[in-house]
């Protein structure tokens, strides 16, 4: 059997489970939106807990997947359901990329705009608002981008957690020794990637605030 | 004295310092002690090469700093008791670099103060075409321009109109044609001397030009080694016996040899 007939043979369970791996991606990618982005902005206001913050989410980034996975595992309330402790361990890989991508992009703010602003009784808040966080978006997308396209990968060891996603076919593939159920796996979850990466430099493109020259 | 100004101090420096600790734990003055009043309607020139602390002087006035001893007062209150955005919003600020916002268009980044102000939305439309006319940029040309497609005089311009837009009281500007080619340089600052922007403003303007001083002041602050040696009339410090005085004078010197005229001639 050709490879691109087991896909047709068994292209409805290959699409549930990439409907799982976008179902554990996409929670993921919010969650850690929600959080990255106002840690960002506070190390890129407060450089006293800007350690603290990259450091932890620094380790985080440093753990081996499948022993994250495992770590959390007997954790109550997480370790309940297979999908919340996927979804829990991938925003903690999606962090790191969101928070330094949000600071650079605020600290990356040219220092005589900054100083126009204040200097002309902007509060804190405004410049915030209208000035660091639109100047900052297509940084903050940049991280968003780089976080997306590895959760998409790290994804595939939540199989062993039994989470689903992608990664069933590849587990099942190297259990048993099938280069095609390994494929099954892997090919969409390359596809899924390559799409997610270009989904997201079209919205960094066109997100980028007008006067702004694109480099 | 100038003859607009009347006797009203509208900013007052007593006794002001302002210290800095850098990393080693050391501590420096860019400022010691400097005492000086700026009346209503008069624009002082603080001169002084780079590094005088000229700029500290300037943000002491609209509260990017504070002072370490000593008070800044303006209009009579210390700047610790003015609310700094109130302060700030009182206060027009011109910088070298002029901070206009990349993702502005030019209506728009002159149009902050009085939307920040909660102006009525025609009125500010009005106050944005008047004041591009006056700094010489057609509105219709360029109300819709972002910052990255003007050349640098023509940004500096933009620079002036937006910290105008509010109508502030006094105008503090840093070096404000200092990155500017010398063309430029000299036929906006001569456009900007026919702004009568004085009139009844009261305006502090950082220059190590002495050309710049000449043209633009009432008065003259010389400043060197964070202490202020003194102020002087144009008139007084071309005629000032001051040691710190005379390279600049020098310089004026030597370009009227080389048979430039000097623009306060």
């Amino acid at each position: 059997m050709s490879l691109a007939e087991f896909f047709v043979r068994h292209r409805n369970e290959i699409l549930q489970s990439t409907g799982e791996h976008v179902w554990l991606v996409g929670a993921a990618m919010l969650l850690a939106i929600a959080i990255g982005v106002p840690l960002g902005i506070v190390v890129a206001r407060r450089p006293w807990l800007s350690k603290p913050i990259l450091g932890t989410a620094n380790v985080a980034e440093t753990i081996p997947s499948l022993a994250l996975f495992g770590f959390l595992l007997p954790v109550p309330w997480l370790g309940d359901r297979a999908d919340r402790l996927a979804i829990v361990a991938l925003t903690l890989y999606a962090l790191l990329p969101i928070i330094r991508n949000t600071s650079a992009g605020i600290t990356g703010v040219d220092a005589a705009v900054r100083e126009a602003a204040r200097g002309m009784g902007m509060t804190d808040r405004q410049i915030l608002w209208k000035v660091e966080l639109p100047l900052s978006i297509p940084t903050v997308i940049a991280g968003v981008r780089i976080a997306t396209v590895l959760t998409i990968g790290i994804a595939t060891i939540a199989a062993a957690v039994g989470a689903g996603g992608l990664g069933e076919f590849i587990f099942r593939g190297l259990a048993m020794v099938n280069n095609q159920l390994i494929l099954a796996g892997a090919v969409p979850a390359a596809l899924l990637a390559l799409a997610a990466d270009f989904m997201l430099g079209v919205l960094e493109r066109r997100l980028r605030p007008a006067g702004l020259t694109a480099h | 004295m100038s003859p607009h100004a009347d006797s009203d101090p509208i900013i007052e420096f007593r006794n002001v310092s302002y210290q800095i600790r850098d990393a080693k734990g050391q501590t420096a003055n860019l400022l010691d002690g400097v005492s000086f009043t700026v009346l209503r309607g008069e624009t002082l020139v603080l001169l002084g090469r780079s590094g005088a602390g000229k700029t500290t002087a300037l943000k002491l006035i609209n509260r990017l700093l504070d002072p370490t001893e000593g008070d800044v007062r303006v209009e009579g209150k210390t700047t610790r008791e003015w609310d700094p955005i109130a302060l700030r919003r009182h206060i027009g600020y011109v910088i070298q670099e002029t901070g206009l916002f990349p993702h502005y268009t030019v209506a728009k980044n002159v149009a902050l103060i009085p939307r920040l102000e909660r102006w009525p939305e025609d009125r500010t439309e009005n106050r944005v075409n008047e004041l591009l006319a006056l700094v010489g940029l057609e509105p219709q040309h360029f109300r819709g321009r972002y910052p990255h497609q003007l050349s640098g005089g023509q940004r500096q311009r933009v620079g002036v109109a937006r910290a105008l837009a509010a109508d502030p009281p006094i105008l503090l500007m840093d070096e404000p044609f200092g990155a500017l080619d010398p063309l430029t340089r000299g036929e906006i600052r001569h456009e900007f001397q026919a702004l009568k922007l004085n009139l009844g403003r009261t305006i502090v303007i950082v220059t190590h030009d002495i050309n710049e001083a000449l043209l633009l002041s009432t008065r003259i602050g010389l400043v060197d080694a964070g202490r202020l040696i003194g102020t002087f009339s144009p008139e007084e410090f071309m005629r000032s016996k001051e040691p710190s005085a005379a390279p600049y004078i020098e310089q004026l010197r030597e370009l009227e040899r080389a048979g430039g005229t000097h623009e306060s001639g």
